[in-house]
């Protein structure tokens, strides 16, 4: 049974300089309350591990708006000019990652894994300063494991043992940085009775979540 | 007909009946537009769902159900949600038959550079180096040249997407095919000559065959 936690106060349990890996596609899939209470909250010098950086006003874009992002490891940032904008005049470290490959390393981390073999990179600015190993005849880059302090994740439903299930295409990153944080913080549209989720429609077992937020009002 | 039509029209004759295929955002997603009736494939976003769907009637969005460009969509009966682990399993690991994707340049040797313009434009290459590296079949979907100046060359002068040969460049002007040779120009668009291509190319063209004019879905 967990108990469910007011979005402010699972804000508060985020200290400054903490690494979150932080789920959505553009926005889809992101925990919007927990990054508005982290907004109100201006704690930061955070980095984000995460697919993109959204759009200015959207998700991950409103902590980039904020000044709270001091790292940022993303597959795209394309959609978000501010975070380009950051990373030119220096504000942001940005780290481009490929998406296969950023979604791979931190199943890596959250797995048990101590990297990921993957074609991809190979011979393009991706493989600068990484070890390229030959198995079977085929080159691979090693890219190593990403873990974060916090996983932020946003989920269709959570039971009260805080089994999550997870709604068309807001799947994305959630359910593999629900293994790769030392605490696991998620975010239901709605909490359910134990057993109103099937056990096959579970995606992320509750033994992965560590704090549940109260039901939206 | 304006050039991307043409282009959109000329790429959804390669689709093949059965086949999954990634279109890329912009003008490769116009390609879902042309298939002929009894051509029946299932459309995958990366973001996360296999089916993709047309657009839902407008006030009818389902705000968990976007494509890769982060645009409303709908999905397809027997489609499937899916998690980025998974969507990057399929690419990576040669379950996708066909991306399309849009190039900034594409040289002698077949290789594309379509994510990043040093110092101007730095958007991430998302999921585009796992496509490019991974799908069975790479057709790069682009305006012939920009502003005027070729975009098929000698040798890329933008970072490179991957160290992998396309399979097919689809452009208003030509259909050209990169091989162990060289680009092997295959057929000319409507109305345009092997000498207007070559013109508007400053990669060295193959020319073997009588040139046929492309047909159009």
């Amino acid at each position: 049974m967990k108990t469910a936690t007011k979005v402010e106060a699972a804000a508060e349990l985020i200290p400054e300089g903490s690494t979150l890996l932080i789920g959505g596609f553009m926005g889809v899939g992101s925990p919007h309350r927990l990054i508005d209470a982290l907004v109100a909250r201006g704690v930061g010098g955070f980095t984000v591990v995460a697919n993109d950086t959204a759009m200015p006003g959207t998700g991950i874009g409103k902590l980039v708006t904020a000044g709270l992002i001091a790292r940022a490891i993303v597959s795209h940032i394309g959609l978000n000019p501010e975070t380009q904008a950051k990373m030119i005049s220096g504000e942001i470290d940005v780290d481009l990652v490929p998406q296969g490959t950023l979604v791979e390393r931190i199943r890596a981390g959250g797995v048990g894994l101590g990297g990921v073999l993957t074609a991809t990179g190979l011979g393009t600015s991706v493989e600068e300063g990484k070890r390229v190993v030959e198995v079977e005849g085929k080159r691979f880059l090693l890219e190593t494991p990403i873990r974060g302090d916090f996983a932020l994740i946003a989920a269709k439903s959570a039971d009260y043992k805080g089994n999550l299930e997870y709604s068309l295409t807001a799947h994305n990153f959630n359910p593999v940085m629900a293994l790769a944080a030392d605490t696991v913080i998620a975010e239901p549209h709605t909490i359910l009775p134990v057993g109103a989720i099937p056990p096959d429609a579970v995606k992320t077992p509750g033994v992965l979540v560590d704090h549940l937020l109260e039901r939206e009002h | 007909m304006d050039a991307k039509e043409i282009i959109a029209r000329r790429v959804a004759l390669e689709v093949k009946d059965g086949m999954l295929v990634n279109l890329g955002i912009g003008l490769p997603s116009m390609v879902a537009n042309f298939l002929p009736d009894d051509v029946d494939v299932f459309f995958q976003a990366e973001n996360g769902v296999i089916g993709l769907g047309a657009r839902p009637p407008e006030g009818m969005e389902d705000a968990d159900l976007t494509d890769a460009g982060g645009a409303f969509v709908t999905a397809v009966p027997g489609a499937a949600s899916i998690d980025s682990a998974m969507s990057f399993g399929l690419i990576r690991g040669g379950h996708l038959d066909m991306t399309v994707l849009g190039g900034l340049q594409v040289d002698e040797r077949g290789y594309l550079a379509n994510w990043m313009v040093p110092g101007k434009m730095v958007p991430g290459m998302g999921g585009a180096m796992d496509l490019v590296s991974g799908a069975k079949r790479v057709v790069v979907a682009m305006v012939h040249t920009q502003k005027g100046k070729p975009k098929i060359v000698p040798e890329c002068t933008l970072p490179l997407t991957a160290l992998r040969r396309i399979s097919l460049i689809v452009t208003e002007m030509a259909v050209i095919q990169p091989t162990e040779e060289g680009l092997v120009l295959r057929e000319t668009g409507p109305g345009v000559t092997v000498e207007q291509v070559q013109e508007a190319t400053s990669a060295k063209l193959i020319v073997r065959d009588a040139i046929q004019e492309m047909k159009l879905a």
